[in-house]
């Protein structure tokens, strides 16, 4: 890794870039950066984006495997409902989904009195369950169609001396087909994971605080365009850099027979 | 619950086409959204045809800069790298117009959100064309060098037709990115389908509906773009081997 960096070309690469830096921490304004009042605001932006990044990828784990297993051995009725529901997520904006629950159903719920009386009111009235119920839905759309591709990839006779040594199928299913179709899944999760992460600025645009908000809050602020928008493609890439690492040590954790 | 908003009048009327109806401006919203994707897909596979022979086939420092350029672009989020591009290419185009003589010009939204989206699809266009080059047989390109074929035309008649039955899937994904990701372009306040929709239901009130229309708008393009693209696979694919048919 360091070898492969020490070659000249790469050092005077790596000279440009950190010139390009030093030249922006000097020549560009970062004053904001001092004002307490925004350091408070990045850092409930990143955890913000943390949290709806994690809850949501788990979310719509749970929800995929299901409809990935519905795709794969289930009965017609369950299939094409399933079916149905990925093309759906998968054709349309997530922004569009996103804005349809949030300003269309959100809009409705007030108009009815029980939700309104209900408990659960003070959540509904919030914007973040609907940013978390989209983006989860749109987790699920997406990895239900690849979590039918790793069902169906586990090989036959796997599962067939399972039944052959008598498992009652949830056991079967627990131990040997779900984990065989999670490993398989393993390599493109990490990517998966990246592009949500992409995804997560457009909470912001149903007043949700991640740090894509607070970046625009500072530049309605303060007029200052492009720091706000270089701090944030560094918070992004330092997060994708973080998830790629993170995976990479989860598969090597998983042995797999390299042919 | 379609069509019926709090009030518990029908609000369907709402789509017909001429003014009272605001079907007109969800139509012209999806034109300038395909006019949009039409661009930038095709913007980002020049793109993409152009790194992806430098990533196989140009000089070192060539090949540092384009993994660079795809890393920060699949890293960095699409709204992001839009307002980062949108403003910077303004700002660069009014400044050399100022600098010789001329005056500050808007630019179109049509042409920004073209040549934004089409840097973003020229990343992935990078790698999908990347990967459809390596699967042409290398046996066929030596035999066309052997032959003294001079480059541009071994690109004409040998690589780009046999790796356009690898690259057409690959493809087909990015196009249906590209219709979706002009939907971001809603967020910089430019009239595609998803912008009209919003003005649309936030002068009615009828929300519900309007998403609805909008979002069969976008299912009816998914779903004919891939039936479209599963034909010209199937074009790509002729005089190929197929397994037990």
């Amino acid at each position: 890794m360091l070898k492969e960096l020490m070659i000249p070309r790469r050092l005077v690469m790596i000279a440009l870039v950190l010139a390009l830096a030093v030249w922006s921490a000097y020549a560009l304004r970062w004053d904001w950066l001092g004002n307490p009042k925004y350091q408070a605001l990045i850092w409930t932006g990143i955890w913000n984006t943390f949290w709806i990044l994690i809850v949501t990828m788990v979310i719509g784990m749970a929800l995929a495997i299901p409809l990935g297993l519905a795709q794969a051995v289930g009965p017609w009725y369950l299939a094409a409902p399933a079916r149905i529901f990925c093309s759906i997520i998968r054709g349309t904006p997530l922004l569009l989904q996103l804005w349809l629950l949030y300003y269309g159903i959100g809009t409705f719920f007030p108009s009815i009195p029980w939700i309104r009386e209900s408990d659960l009111w003070p959540i509904l009235r919030q914007a973040w369950p609907y940013a978390v119920v989209a983006l989860s839905l749109s987790v699920a759309g997406y990895e239900g169609e690849v979590m039918r591709g790793a069902f169906k990839g586990v090989p036959h006779g796997q599962l067939e001396a399972a039944r052959a040594m008598g498992m009652p199928r949830f056991t079967l299913f627990r131990r040997i087909w779900l984990p065989q179709a999670l490993h398989r899944v393993l390599p493109t999760l990490g990517g998966e994971t990246v592009l949500q992460l992409k995804a997560t600025p457009l909470v912001a645009t149903i007043t949700v605080i991640d740090i894509y908000a607070v970046a625009g809050r500072v530049r309605q602020d303060t007029f200052i365009v492009y720091e706000p928008l270089l701090l944030l493609a560094v918070v992004y890439m330092s997060i994708t850099g973080l998830i790629v690492l993170l995976f990479r040590w989860f598969e090597s954790r998983f042995p797999s027979r390299v042919a | 619950m379609l069509g019926f908003e709090a009030s518990g009048a029908s609000t369907l009327p709402l789509l017909a086409y001429s003014p009272p109806g605001w079907g007109a401006t969800l139509l012209a919203g999806l034109w300038n959204s395909v006019q949009i994707a039409v661009g930038a897909f095709g913007l980002g596979i020049l793109i993409g045809m152009g790194g992806a022979f430098g990533k196989l086939y140009g000089g070192p420092v060539l090949k540092d800069l384009l993994a660079i350029y795809t890393t920060v672009v699949r890293a960095v989020p699409e709204l992001v790298l839009i307002l980062i591009l949108y403003f910077a290419v303004t700002d660069a185009v009014n400044q050399l117009l100022l600098s010789f003589g001329y005056s500050r010009i808007q630019i179109s939204g049509v042409a920004a959100g073209i040549a934004v989206l089409g840097v973003v699809q020229g990343a992935y266009a990078t790698e999908v064309l990347r990967g459809a080059i390596l699967s042409v047989p290398a046996g066929q390109i030596e035999a066309a060098r052997s032959m003294g074929m001079p480059p541009l035309l071994l690109a004409r008649r040998i690589t780009l037709p046999l790796m356009m039955a690898a690259a057409v899937p690959g493809l087909a994904n990015l196009w249906l990115v590209a219709t979706k990701d002009t939907a971001l372009l809603a967020v910089v306040g430019f009239a595609e389908l998803t912008q009209a929709t919003r003005q649309a239901a936030g002068t009615t009130k009828a929300f519900f509906t309007f998403f609805m229309a909008a979002g069969v708008l976008y299912l009816m393009l998914s779903l004919v773009s891939t039936l479209i693209f599963s034909r010209i696979e199937r074009w790509a694919r002729r005089g190929q081997r197929t397994m037990g048919r």
